[in-house]
């Protein structure tokens, strides 16, 4: 470090002009420059409104110091008696007005072209629900649940976190390099906002209307955010993902989901055709409990005291089917027991049923069928 | 608390004769201390609630409080802070002072201020029972937006509306009330431009009181029949809009942080002459400042909904608008500073609370003006950016304001003189701490933290561990508040009349305490009185 | 009047204390009974309506002995013009309280018609929501049918509302020309017109329950068939409520009258029920305009 060569005036100047700035401007404290072109531009507008107000800070503040340290009593026993003056109060009117135009000018701008949505190469419409996201491609029709991936177990201090604790799900949003792309924002419940701060993106997710936004991303990465608007007990708990790849990656990708949507639907197809047996069922049903239903429930079916139920001897679980097809298909409203239909398929459900009729001690020995399930949407 | 000669008839057992006297008064001081025990019952209240909220934001993970409990103790938090805390201190205020600022016998309408006070203990009590309902509390934070309180709200909810009703009807009474007594019972020759800015500024919030509580009543209204009668204000379906509610609320809410602070600066108007030994520079400046805050307040609302989808024309004009209120607030700055200017300053407790005052608003207005930016706002918008800046305008704003204002008067309601070392040491501690603990959520909300929730990635834990710490050190150092001022009620050096050398007013021409029934005749105000 | 030199402060008053359990009693009961009565909890047995009408009974009788007692303070010479002034501020700011009341609801309104309805049927920057999510849906105002698929009929200007705007000018008449008998100090056209201005009220009042029923049995107009609904009977309903308050406070008025209260130039209790009475007048041709006409 040579500026401290200068002796401690040096080095304080040094600390002040470049240090703190620096220190200021570091990662960890400000806003980052996110990936695109808009989001290096909201962080311009930024870093102007933060140096206005530092600057006229320091000016107001350094005044208002002096002013403690010079118009003490002790050294100024007799106040000055002046109570107005119209020439400076002009002044102090006018310049604060004269700053204020400056900031909103760049304002002006950036925000007319982030409202500007047109010509846009690919649109995403998001869908908002508690807690998740769903993503759905409107060119190439392909549509997923987008969950959070972090286990209970961490969120809960029994394991230690990882480095994406919280910020990490199942299925991310793929999006590709360098085309602007639409986002279409609506909400299935309540008020959810979609943010990725790289993206300078922050829409409101209304139920009932759509929003729209847009971003174009030079860089391929991975990045990260947060669902932003209060929506709940699981208002923390629904990360965002984008996973942006270049072009051709991102085009096999859709061929590859697209192949294997036409698969999943021939497989339905033909599952409904079949009449399936107990033993085919239960493994697939234990496999999705563990996956969607046993963070609640437990993986014994004993549930969690009175707030999630048991299922073993449950009424819905060993009564009608009608009932039990009912509650798992579409949840309960105001509760946390959500509506799986949309995100299961008629195979999944059927097999979880029959999994938790016939389970830890419940044995109704019914079998539900696809077929049932699919007639029941 | 104070002690006055008592006019409850004689011959009564002592609790009833206590009783009686407090439920049923129409005395302006003893009403306003009423006030200012509430206020303080409830900030501890509310604080306390902060204090578990930020137990659970010590470290990732959920320790303490399981989310659903973390979104009642904040909504709570915030409710009660701003309509148990904030407001009813400001409305203690007004009733011990402008009486005796302007030379009136006592309020306006006694019966009515008396009423005003007794409805806010059962609405909080309704507030509050609802932690103990079956579905807990409202968990859907203080701005409550539809449909997370309309169609999920818990059955609590609506013990939530009928609260906020009442707290309406108090806080209208108690603003007409205000305004009549100022605008009424002025003392002749106590001319508009004669009042102390105290007065000023409180008429002007009463105004805004009276045109903003019954639009609150009005959402919650509609909250209400959305819930159970069918009425689709909020509901797409049914050709209404979950951002309706956002614009009534914040027609609503803008204003209201108005009143949260347009008391304060009336305080620091008083307090800074006092101890700078000079007038009040630019008084006339100052009063038409506070006029366009106030005017501008009405259309501002929607920076609050930058994110909502508004069309650009309309986030332009809100923009620019929000900006402008920049313009009266930096001269109401300026005006302090130039009163302190040339002055013969002391440092007395008051006064450190009142440049704190200055200076720490003026940092949360700074971020105020940033977040006014709609490209930045984009960014900031729910995250703790916001959270820091609205800390440091209530926290260092309202309530210094209000703990100066306590320092500042109380010699003259109990006749007492605050102990200064005691004073000093918590103004310092008060200091540290708030900013200790509100300054690091700038950092946390650039990094990008949104706020409202019970636990956060890894990336933010150093900051939150500092915040929580902070908070706690300010927790302590209420208690020590809490402590001078019961000291200070039940002795210490008598005050007197005077209390500080520099004060001017007609309060101050009053023996301390001040007696139950002051200027019963009104006082003679000489023509070269104030301004 | 006689000026009294001090302005009057009464010493200690048990009702607004007696208003304060009323006003809690008739929340708590409020929501009890519509918990009960809605099943949004199991809550039989938690005693709504008892508790509710209760509340109001209180508040009844609250009122009936605070206003009781300034009546007597002003006989006995008590109220001094300054005080005199205190209450007509103190009524005037209540009614511009009220009419911010009222804004909150025609804002809702204009809302609907200005922004969310043609939104949905995507105006403005839309036109998204009106393809995806509700691509059947067609702006009208009336809102004929919802984009959830309610319907309704709307309800006209012409028949009864026309009828009612009629009579409440009209009575905004009759109750200045009582004031002006009283001013003249003529006591029985003062009951007369006070008389017939009740009567007007309560006419109102009657045709209004009439226009509700065939709103709700013939035009399938209720509170929940959709924004259109929902603002038509808030705004009517609340400014129902208010005329049946305005019509009690003049039935108040008319019985102190015939008791022989108020002179002349002593009658600020008279003046402030027909300044209400004028202001939920106003309210009625702004809701007959942008509810029933336009
Ligand atoms: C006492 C309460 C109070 C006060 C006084 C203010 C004052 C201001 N507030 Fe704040 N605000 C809140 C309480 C308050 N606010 C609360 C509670 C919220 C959050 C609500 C919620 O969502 O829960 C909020 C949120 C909030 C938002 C929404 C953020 C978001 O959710 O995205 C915005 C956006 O514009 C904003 C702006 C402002 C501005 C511009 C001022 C201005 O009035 C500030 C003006 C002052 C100054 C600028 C400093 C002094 C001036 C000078 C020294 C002059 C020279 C200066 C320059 C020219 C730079 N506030
Ligand atoms: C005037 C208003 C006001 C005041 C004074 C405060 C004071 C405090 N506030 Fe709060 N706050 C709000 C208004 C206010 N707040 C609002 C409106 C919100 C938004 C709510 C929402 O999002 O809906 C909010 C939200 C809010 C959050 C954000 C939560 C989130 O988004 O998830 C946090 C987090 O730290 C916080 C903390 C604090 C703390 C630590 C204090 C401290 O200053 C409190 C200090 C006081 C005490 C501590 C009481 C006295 C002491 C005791 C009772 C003794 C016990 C002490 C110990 C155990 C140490 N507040
Ligand atoms: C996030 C928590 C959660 C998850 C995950 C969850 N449930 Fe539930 N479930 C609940 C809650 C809470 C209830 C109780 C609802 C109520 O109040 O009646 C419930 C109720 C039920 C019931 C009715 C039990 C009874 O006797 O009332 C069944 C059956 C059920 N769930 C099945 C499932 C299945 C199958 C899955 C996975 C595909 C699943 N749940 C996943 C929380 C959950
Ligand atoms: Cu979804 Cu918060
Ligand atoms: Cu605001």
């Amino acid at each position: 470090m040579t500026s401290f060569a200068g002796g401690p005036k040096r080095g304080l100047m040094t600390l002040l002009l470049w240090g703190v700035p620096q220190l200021s401007l570091a990662a960890k404290f400000n806003m980052r420059p996110g990936v695109t072109e808009m989001s290096v531009r909201v962080q311009y507008i930024h870093h102007i409104g933060l140096w206005v107000c530092v600057i006229v800070g320091i000016i107001v503040f350094g005044a208002m110091f002096y002013s403690m340290f010079a118009h003490r009593r002790s050294r100024n026993p007799t106040p000055a008696t002046f109570s107005d003056s119209i020439v400076v109060e002009f002044l102090w009117t006018l310049i604060p007005v004269l700053i204020l135009v400056g900031m909103a000018i760049p304002a002006t701008t950036a925000l007319r072209d982030i409202e500007d949505n047109e010509n846009s190469d690919l649109t995403v419409l998001i869908t908002a629900s508690q807690w998740k996201w769903h993503y759905k491609y409107l060119d190439s029709g392909i549509s997923y649940y987008s969950n959070i991936a972090t286990p209970d177990e961490q969120i809960e201090n029994l394991q230690p976190k990882d480095e994406y604790y919280l910020l990490d799900v199942d299925k991310p949003l793929v999006l590709p390099t360098n085309k602007k792309i639409r986002f279409l924002v609506t909400a299935d419940d309540v008020i959810h906002s979609w943010w990725l701060p790289d993206f300078a993106v922050k829409q409101d997710a209304i139920p009932g209307f759509i929003n729209e936004a847009w971003a174009r991303i030079p860089v391929a990465g991975v990045y990260r955010g947060q669902c932003a608007e209060l929506c709940g007990v699981g208002h923390a708990y629904m990360p965002i993902v984008a996973d942006v790849r270049p072009e051709a990656e991102f085009d096999a990708w859709i061929e590859g989901q697209r192949l294997a949507a036409e698969l999943a639907g021939e497989a339905a197809v033909a599952a409904r055709a079949k009449t399936w047996t107990m033993v085919e069922l239960l493994p697939t049903g234990e496999e999705v409990f563990v996956k969607h239903c046993a963070t609640c429930h437990q993986r014994d079916g004993r549930g969690q005291g009175a707030k999630y139920p048991a299922l073993v001897g449950s009424e819905i679980a060993t009564g009608a089917i009608t009932d039990h097809l009912n509650r798992v298909m579409n949840g309960k409203t105001d509760t946390e027991m959500q509506a799986w239909a949309p995100q299961l398929s008629d195979l999944e459900i059927a097999a979880v049923i029959t999994y938790e009729r016939n389970s830890w001690g419940n044995d109704t020995g019914d079998i539900v069928q696809p077929i049932t399930v699919y007639e029941a949407r | 608390m104070v002690a006055h000669a008592q006019i409850v008839p004689k011959k009564r057992h002592p609790l009833l004769a206590f009783a009686a006297r407090w439920l049923f008064t129409t005395n302006h001081k003893e009403i306003g201390t009423l006030y200012l025990c509430l206020s303080f019952l409830l900030f501890f209240i509310a604080g306390s609630m902060a204090m578990f909220m930020r137990l659970e934001l010590f470290e990732p993970g959920i320790q303490f409080v399981d989310p659903l409990f973390y979104n009642q103790l904040l909504t709570l938090h915030g409710l009660v802070m701003v309509f148990g805390a904030v407001m009813p201190a400001f409305v203690g205020l007004a009733n011990w002072l402008i009486p005796m600022m302007i030379g009136a016998p006592d309020m306006a309408l006694p019966r009515l201020n008396n009423f005003s006070f007794w409805i806010l203990p059962f609405a909080f009590t309704l507030l509050l029972s609802s932690l103990f309902m079956e579905g807990g509390a409202p968990n859907f934070g203080w701005t409550f937006y539809a449909p997370l309180s309309t169609t999920y709200g818990p059955p609590s909810t609506d013990f939530f509306i009928l609260g906020v009703h009442l707290m309406g009807i108090s806080s209208i009474m108690g603003a007409i009330n205000i305004i009549v007594t100022i605008v009424n019972l002025r003392a002749p020759g106590m001319t508009y431009m004669k009042m102390p800015m105290f007065v000023w500024t409180w008429l002007i919030t009463a105004f805004l009181l009276i045109m903003v509580m019954p639009v609150l009543a009005g959402v919650v209204t509609m909250m209400l029949t959305d819930r159970h009668f069918g009425t689709s204000f909020f509901d797409a379906a049914g050709g209404g809009d979950p951002v309706l509610f956002q614009h009534i609320f914040w027609f609503f809410g803008h204003p209201e942080v108005y009143i949260m602070i347009l008391p304060g600066f009336g305080i620091a108007s008083q307090i800074i002459p006092t101890f700078a030994r000079k007038k009040l520079f630019g008084y006339h400046s100052m009063v038409y400042a506070t006029l366009a805050i106030a005017v501008l307040s009405f259309v501002v609302w929607g920076h609050h909904m930058f994110t909502t989808g508004m069309p650009l024309f309309a986030e332009l004009f809100i923009m620019y608008a929000t900006m402008l209120i920049a313009v009266p607030t930096g001269v109401k700055v300026f005006n302090w500073i130039a009163t302190m200017w040339r002055g013969s300053m002391t440092f007395e407790t008051p006064m450190l609370f009142a440049i704190a005052f200055v200076m720490m608003f003026t940092i949360g207005g700074f971020s105020g003006l940033m977040l006014a930016l709609v490209p930045a706002d984009i960014q900031y918008h729910d995250t703790y950016f916001v959270v820091a800046h609205f800390h440091y305008v209530l926290y260092p704003g309202a309530i210094f304001g209000t703990m100066g204002a306590v320092y500042y008067w109380l010699p003259k309601w109990c006749g007492h003189m605050v102990d200064e070392r005691l004073g000093k040491l918590h103004f310092w501690c008060a200091t540290f701490a708030v900013n200790l603990t509100f300054f690091p959520m700038h950092f946390t909300g650039l990094a990008g933290m949104p706020r409202r929730v019970p636990d956060y990635s890894l990336q933010f834990a150093d900051f939150n561990m500092v915040s929580s710490i902070g908070a706690w050190l300010l927790g302590l150092t209420q208690i020590l508040f809490l402590y001078i001022v019961v000291k200070t009620i039940r002795g210490g050096e008598k005050a007197t009349a005077q209390v500080w050398e520099g004060a001017e007013g007609l309060e101050w021409t009053i023996p301390s305490p001040a007696p139950l029934h002051t200027f019963e005749t009104p006082p003679v105000i000489a023509q070269d009185h104030g301004h | 009047m006689k000026e009294t030199p001090r302005y009057y402060i009464p010493h200690s008053s048990i009702w607004p204390i007696v208003g304060s359990i009323a006003l809690f009693l008739t929340a708590f009961g409020a929501v009890n009974f519509i918990h009960q009565s809605t099943d949004k909890v199991a809550a039989t047995g938690s005693f709504g309506g008892p508790i509710f009408f209760t509340g109001l009974t209180i508040i009844a009788v609250m009122m009936f002995g605070w206003f009781g007692t300034v009546i007597k303070e002003n006989l006995n010479g008590l109220v001094s013009d300054q005080l005199d002034v205190s209450f007509r501020m103190g009524m005037a700011w209540f009614i511009v309280s009220e009419v911010m009341f009222f804004a909150v609801f025609f804002g809702a309104l204009f809302y609907a018609r200005i922004i969310s309805v043609p939104w949905l049927a995507g105006a403005s920057n839309n036109l998204q929501t009106h393809l995806l999510l509700w691509p059947d849906f067609a702006e009208t105002w009336p809102l004929f049918r919802t984009p959830g698929g309610a319907t309704t009929e709307s309800m006209g200007p012409w028949g009864l509302p026309f009828i009612n705007t009629i009579i409440l000018v009209t009575s905004s008449v009759t109750v200045t020309f009582a004031h002006w008998a009283l001013k003249k100090n003529q006591r029985r056209a003062l009951g007369f017109w006070l008389a017939l201005t009740v009567a007007l009220g309560a006419t109102f009042l009657t045709l209004q329950v009439v226009e509700y029923q065939h709103a709700y049995q013939e035009l399938g107009l209720s509170l929940d068939s959709g924004i259109y609904g929902s603002t038509f009977f808030m705004l009517t309903g609340f400014h129902g409520a208010h005329v049946t308050l305005g019509t009690i406070m003049l039935s108040v008025m008319l019985l102190r009258v015939a008791r022989g209260h108020f002179t002349p130039d002593n009658h600020f209790a008279f003046e402030a029920t027909s300044w209400y009475w004028h202001f939920v007048d106003v309210v009625w041709l702004f809701l007959f305009t942008f509810v029933y006409w336009f």
